[in-house]
């Protein structure tokens, strides 16, 4: 087991987490004007099941594996 | 052409390992934080032809709330596999096969932070794997950034099926960050970040590889394929979509691959969604996918255990795979009152072409090492159902 | 427990305390002027807010695309029709660019109340919106008193707190 592996992906979340809360003090794009980015065709995983399946077509057949799908955006609600 | 009777039995189709990978892939949300997702169901009808195997089965997917804070999924998928690959022609012979993948997660949601926790059982008679998974996501002022990390574990055990007594265990182990950013009120950008690593026998208990022998009449022997017990691999990948002024989404995106046995794999895609007259989604899509070969493995090695190491797993070879999709997407329910809220139908085609640079089609006779090089092409359908209640 | 279990547990902790910055902003008192507007409401006439001086006016931004605006637009019905004879208004304000999907969503879904349509989200920009929904209370003096950002199930019955309070002043 890769020891080194572990260490650095932790200092990165630490870093992303830091960066993030940093960053985003007040949204520039304000939930009204959300409307195209909550559009379910703006969504990275709009068919779960049917990409899943896809992705383990690949994962099957190829060397490479992970960092399939990402998702999020969201619709800027609650 | 003497044949030999090592393998009376099939050779695994679907490397070990990538199976449980399956199962993580469904487990882990990696998505939004804020809002449970809504209650869907899902009916696919799943179908690979290519290279001489053929797979289909059903999946089938089912997603409720329970209050406003948890929400569950089931999932039950089969393969029904009937194979007479490339491996499977030139070492073994055509076989059935049936693959049985069921899964539970469960997702707990408290203001911004989404909780999921996960557990798949896959199974069929060479090979079961147990994965366990978690994941946290949170929404980041203003809900433009989503922050997710996972972590999953996997322990499999794999079989033979031509000798009963062996037994082995393959533990996987897998830890995920990703970040989701909203970049202008058209513009999304996602980017993941994944480490993989397994311990334990990582071949293929049926595959060989082949070495030049002068001694018989072909000009090769076979032996078993020999792996390293460990593999850590990282991969990196950035992703955006892009909605465009008449109601379409543009979308694009770039994975970096690397990992501990030598494989380098890039992968590009390139998308477009295009609506229809209120009711109809059509999907175009391209994706173009090389790799390098891993560090041990060779098509013809040159005398017996030539290195401590050795494969000849086409998967591991050099070679690039080409994919043109589309897809279209029927909504036949919109803004429901009663049970049913939404519902669409739903047709995939990916055709994908695969194209080997160091990996050779025995199965035509030639002098060792200047058969052609292999390459084959697949169809992939995809047909579903989705409903929202 | 082995040690990137351990690690995942703290980044956890690390993550859920972090969601208590983003948990700050969700109600809040205050007293200070409302901003007057005047929108086109659905039956394409002009409304002003100020028209509505000596009631209590539960204002509330929402768009069709946003699911727990949906989810609270019967409930916020409810309390309108329920108070209403006591000097209570709820009065929604879409803030779409383009109005059509909320507009068919209303004649799917009908509400007894006011619907104006903000679609150049000068009244959402005057009233600083940074959640979706987001519910003003307006006493009957022309003051903000109340505010209260997303909805979550349960939230009906702040907003029903606070209206008694209003009406009764």
């Amino acid at each position: 087991m890769n020891n080194a592996g572990i260490i650095d992906m932790r200092k990165l979340i630490l870093l992303s987490f830091m960066l993030v809360s940093q960053g985003c003090s007040t949204p520039w794009v304000k939930p009204y004007e959300r409307a195209h980015l909550a559009d379910p065709i703006m969504n990275f995983n709009r068919d779960p099941v049917s990409n899943n399946y896809i992705h383990h077509v690949y994962d099957a057949r190829e060397g490479a594996r992970g960092a399939g799908i990402a998702t999020g955006g969201g619709c800027g609600c609650n | 052409m003497a044949v030999t009777n090592i393998t009376s039995g099939k050779v695994l189709f679907f490397v070990n390992r990538f199976l449980s990978i399956a199962g993580l892939c469904f487990i882990s949300q990696w998505s939004l934080a804020a809002v449970l997702p809504e209650d869907r169901a899902d009916v696919l009808f799943h179908s690979y032809d290519g290279g001489g195997a053929e797979i289909s089965g059903p999946s089938i997917l089912v997603r409720k709330k329970f209050g406003e804070h948890v929400s569950t999924t089931l999932n039950h998928y089969v393969d029904n596999v009937s194979s007479a690959s490339i491996d499977v022609v030139t070492t073994a012979s055509p076989y059935t096969e049936k693959r049985e993948e069921n899964s539970l997660s469960l997702d707990y949601l408290q203001e911004k932070t989404l909780m999921s926790l996960g557990y798949t059982q896959s199974d069929e008679s060479d090979f079961e794997a147990s994965t366990f998974s978690m994941n946290i996501s949170q929404d980041f002022f203003g809900d433009l950034t989503t922050l997710s990390m996972g972590y999953a574990q996997g322990d499999n055990i794999v079989r033979n099926n031509t000798d009963a007594s062996f037994i082995k265990d393959v533990i996987t182990r897998n830890y995920r960050l990703s970040l989701s950013q909203v970049i202008t009120k058209n513009f999304l950008m996602a980017f993941a970040l994944e480490t993989m690593s397994d311990e334990g026998y990582l071949n293929n208990p049926y595959r060989s590889v082949r070495y030049l022998d002068n001694t018989v009449t072909r000009g090769y022997t076979y032996q078993s394929e020999v792996y390293p017990n460990t593999r850590t691999s990282n991969a990196f990948a950035i992703r955006g979509r892009y909605f465009l002024p008449h109601r379409a989404a543009l979308h694009g995106g770039y994975r970096f691959f690397t990992d501990t046995w030598g494989i380098n794999a890039n992968t590009y895609e390139l998308g477009y969604t295009l609506p229809y007259d209120e009711d109809w989604i059509f999907d175009l899509t391209y994706r173009y996918y090389d790799q390098t070969k891993a560090d041990f493995y060779s098509d013809l090695f040159q005398q017996p255990d030539e290195f401590i190491f050795l494969a000849r797993d086409k998967e591991m070879s050099t070679f690039t795979s080409q994919t043109l999709g589309i897809g279209a997407s029927y909504e036949f329910k919109r803004n429901g009152t009663g049970i049913l809220k939404r519902g669409s139908l739903n047709l995939n085609y990916d055709f994908i072409a695969f194209d080997y640079a160091d990996f050779r089609d025995v199965s035509v006779s030639a002098l060792p090492g200047e058969e052609p090089l292999y390459a084959f092409n697949a169809s992939v359908i995809r047909l579903f159902v989705s409903i929202w209640f | 427990m082995n040690k990137p279990v351990k690690s995942f547990i703290k980044i956890c902790s690390l993550l859920i305390s972090g969601s208590v910055f983003s948990m700050a902003l969700a109600a809040s008192e205050m007293n200070e002027p409302a901003p007057d507007f005047t929108l086109k409401s659905l039956n394409e006439k002009n409304l002003k807010l100020s028209e509505y001086a000596g009631n209590v006016v539960l204002l509330n931004f929402w768009a069709s695309w946003c699911a727990p605006c949906r989810l609270e637009m019967p409930l916020l019905n409810d309390l309108h029709n329920k108070y209403k004879k006591l000097g209570f208004v709820v009065l929604g304000v879409n803030v779409e660019e383009q109005s059509e999907k909320a507009r068919s969503y209303i004649a799917e879904r009908p509400v007894d109340f006011p619907v104006l349509f903000d679609d150049s989200n000068s009244v959402s920009k005057q009233y600083k919106v940074v959640a979706m929904p987001t519910t003003v209370m307006i006493d009957r003096n022309g003051n903000m008193r109340y505010l209260h950002q997303g909805y979550k199930p349960g939230d009906e019955n702040k907003y029903k707190k606070m209206v008694k309070i209003l009406i009764r002043e």
